[in-house]
């Protein structure tokens, strides 16, 4: 999907999350205070097993809002939030996608169009929103977030389009963009009349701080706009199998809470009946009690600080060996993932001759090199 | 600044009839209270039961530290999809032998009839089958309903299958109604301990079942939510989808291990196809892939790891097949004094129907106003349909439940 997008990208998220916990064959090992509570859940005599609610966990979806909305927000008190727990990122943005194709503009037979710069289009086509289209974000040729691009893109939106926006710099085609812009962009969203759809990932990996990660989300809930987020938890949990998301829907006002509740219940039960619970309650152990958190706050920040020095190592590698071109992209860029520039070919290259996709980055500053100055 | 109108409108959505009884159920404070709509098995004292070698696989997997905690494939765990459809259709499966069976894991039962359905219609015969009538029998699961339609079917029907004044299969009205539907038709059936009435066909009435189906080209899609837990014998309650297997049908089978594993909260399924060859099946499973990414994306890895741990070794298996007996024989012991009670007691009416389904469930024959009564007079709690789950009786509460029985059937028609 990411070759669909015409860039090529480095994956950090591993490396960084676990870069002192690496094995020999490069895969993550489980992170301690997660491994620690996994145990603690596995001899637990007073968990069961009985199937979630539809909904999932409350004690998960609590704090998974909480996360992401802050302990103050003022829509959770005046009880306009829902929170949902889903089978992943993936999982949150079908729902939410169903839940808009049903119940979204529905005098006006509204379909679409979505805004998207992700690979989740394919989500949202197969939730019966076909009239998917792109918004640019990229300065081409820079590897920048690019504000004027999108505000443009934005303004010519038809009213009440969707627009998918990342919260965190996370996916591969986020938007990197200052807390300035992000007020501009709202303004817009506000003005045309657009609804919102924020993509989550790696809440806390990013800049090193969960609160500030969310910020742009916030503003717009703080702006009293409707929207809905997905949320993911495997990277800042390194919870990756366990397919930990969450859907957040913010609406403007709280009399239809229940309503989309019972519907959303509905929508779930042809979907996957009720989420697995395992990485939930993981989540919800870590994010409940003072002294995990405060532990877990600790990993996401030095993880955070390890992608800036792993920037900065890939950056002076490649520039030590002579690799054509700039590389100050890599440096600019924020969050897990990093736009090399690459072509297709060089990718190919990389993934075949050299087996690189994540790990020590000396090798990866050596093939980035090889793939750009040997013939392929 | 005054945000601008809402734009979501919403009305309430149908409450699902099993979710508002177990609400009803929670809030009944009396101290005599008896729970029958209870969708999980329950121990002789009324407790949710995490079966023994699950509690010790799932420490063996905490403690492994050589296990892979990434993402696993789109398609599920390789050694879970393998080991669920060898359970399904038998170690010396011809068609596993031939390479023509693939496993797509997924969340739950649930997750696999979804993942299936929306498969068919894309796919099945020709490209669009949004007007191929899928069958589903009279009554069953109420969320078939709700998976098939979601999945963008149109035209979904109910054959004949439980006859009321008889409390047994409609076996005549079945057959029936598989000869006079449309060639190519889907059929969704209950591989063992059909779920509400617990009323399976035998294994000459599968015979003849099958026969028709061939005959016209209908298409199998087995629901297996049950298979061990039924009757205690996982090749018995596996007979139905080995025959069919047997005289060269493709098909689908929706696995479920919730039961049998009494893993209901970790969600683990798995879709069995058996097609007609292995080009074939590499074709299907491709198609599956497309369709996992836009929902689940790759499944939870927990519970396919505790199942394909323990059916991959020999001294678990075994320990699994005791665990999974002992649900079975507790669920027959209540079938067998509840119909000794209520025949002990003189209540009217035949009371055979309990001991010869089988299952999780039983069809009472209980009236909407006998239920009612129940519910209101003497706070036991089940469907209006009479479906009582047997793993809500214990030793404690039978005679309690049998003598509200007797008086409900004598007082209220």
């Amino acid at each position: 999907t990411h070759a669909d997008m015409g860039y090529s990208f480095v994956s950090l998220s591993c490396v960084a999350l676990c870069l002192e916990h690496q094995r020999e064959d490069g895969h993550a090992l489980v992170p301690p205070l997660i491994w620690k509570i996994k145990q603690q859940i596995s001899t637990d005599p007073t968990l069961h097993a009985d199937f979630a609610p539809a909904l999932g966990l409350p004690e998960f979806t609590r704090r998974a809002t909480e996360l992401a909305l802050g302990r103050e927000c003022r829509a959770v008190v005046e009880n306009r939030v829902l929170g949902i727990q889903t089978v992943g990122c993936t999982g949150a943005v079908r729902l939410g996608a169903q839940l808009l194709r049903c119940w979204y503009n529905r005098s006006t037979g509204w379909r679409g169009p979505v805004y998207i710069p992700s690979p989740f289009y394919a989500v949202f086509q197969a939730a019966g929103l076909p009239d998917v289209r792109q918004y640019r974000c990229w300065e081409a040729g820079q590897w920048a977030a690019s504000e004027g691009h999108v505000l443009e893109d934005l303004r010519a939106a038809p009213e009440q389009a969707v627009v998918v926006l990342c919260a965190t710099a996370y996916c591969p085609v986020a938007t990197d963009l200052s807390q300035k812009h992000w007020k501009h962009l709202a303004h817009v969203l506000e003005r045309r009349k657009l609804f919102p759809f924020f993509l989550m990932l790696g809440q806390g990996l990013c800049l090193g701080d969960p609160e500030q990660d969310a910020w742009p989300l916030r503003h717009c809930v703080s702006l009293g706009l409707e929207l809905f987020c997905a949320q993911s938890f495997s990277h800042s949990f390194g919870l990756y199998g366990e397919r930990v998301g969450h859907l957040l829907l913010v609406l403007k006002q709280n009399t239809l809470l229940l309503a989309l509740q019972s519907q959303a219940e509905s929508a779930v039960r042809s979907l996957w009946s009720r989420p697995a619970t395992l990485g939930a309650r993981v989540v919800a152990t870590v994010l409940s009690n003072p002294a995990n958190l405060a532990e877990w706050r600790e990993g996401v920040r030095s993880a955070a600080e390890r992608c800036v020095l792993i920037r900065e190592r890939l950056r002076e590698k490649l520039r030590l060996l002579g690799a054509p071109g700039s590389w100050d992209h890599l440096t600019q860029q924020g969050g897990l993932y990093c736009c090399t520039g690459l072509s297709a070919e060089q990718v190919a290259f990389l993934a075949k001759s050299r087996h690189v996709y994540l790990c020590n980055m000396d090798y990866v500053a050596e093939s980035i090199h090889l793939a750009l100055t040997s013939p392929l | 600044l005054v945000p601008p109108l809402l734009v979501l409108q919403v009305p309430q959505a149908t409450p699902v009839a099993v979710f508002k009884l177990t609400a009803d159920f929670r809030e009944d404070s009396s101290p005599n209270k008896v729970n029958l709509g209870v969708g999980a098995y329950r121990t002789d004292d009324n407790q949710p039961w995490v079966l023994p070698v699950v509690k010790k696989v799932e420490r063996m997997i905490v403690e492994d530290q050589s296990l892979n905690h990434e993402y696993l494939p789109i398609l599920g765990l390789p050694e879970f999809r393998s080991s669920a459809s060898k359970i399904a259709l038998g170690d010396d499966s011809l068609a596993i032998l031939e390479n023509r069976v693939g496993g797509v894991q997924c969340l739950g039962g649930t997750g696999a009839l979804k993942i299936g359905a929306e498969f068919l219609r894309r796919w099945y015969y020709g490209y669009n089958n949004t007007a191929t009538p899928v069958y589903v029998s009279a009554p069953t699961w109420e969320n078939h309903n709700g998976v098939f339609a979601d999945a963008g079917f149109q035209d979904i029907r109910p054959y004949k299958y439980w006859n009321a004044e008889k409390r047994s299969l409609d076996l005549a009205g079945f057959l029936g109604d598989l000869e006079s539907a449309p060639e190519h038709s889907i059929f969704v059936m209950h591989a063992c301990a059909h779920n509400p009435t617990g009323i399976d066909p035998t294994p000459e009435e599968w015979k003849q079942i099958a026969e028709v189906m061939k005959r016209r080209n209908l298409f199998p899609f087995f629901d297996s939510a049950y298979q061990g837990f039924a009757s205690g014998s996982l090749e018995k309650d596996a007979w139905a989808v080995r025959y069919f297997v047997s005289q060269g049908f493709e098909l689908f089978c929706a696995q479920s291990f919730s039961k049998n594993f009494g893993l209901y909260n970790e969600r683990v399924g798995n879709l069995t196809i058996v097609a007609k060859d292995n080009e074939n099946l590499t074709r299907v499973l491709s198609q599956m892939e497309k369709i996992v990414r836009t929902i689940w994306s790759n499944p939870p890895s927990q519970g396919a790891r505790v199942v394909a741990l323990t059916l991959n070794s020999p001294e678990l298996f075994a320990e699994w097949q005791e665990n999974v007996k002992t649900m079975a024989d507790r669920v027959l012991l209540m079938r067998a004094q509840l119909k000794a009670k209520l025949q002990a007691l003189g209540t009217p009416g035949t009371w055979d129907h309990i001991t010869q389904q089988i299952g999780m469930f039983s069809f009472t024959g209980l009236t909407p106003h006998q239920v009612e009564y129940l519910s209101k007079e003497k706070h036991i709690y089940l469907m209006a349909s009479g479906r009582i789950n047997m793993c809500g009786l214990t030793t404690k509460n039978i005679d309690y439940v049998a003598e509200s029985i007797h008086e409900a059937v004598s007082t209220v028609q």
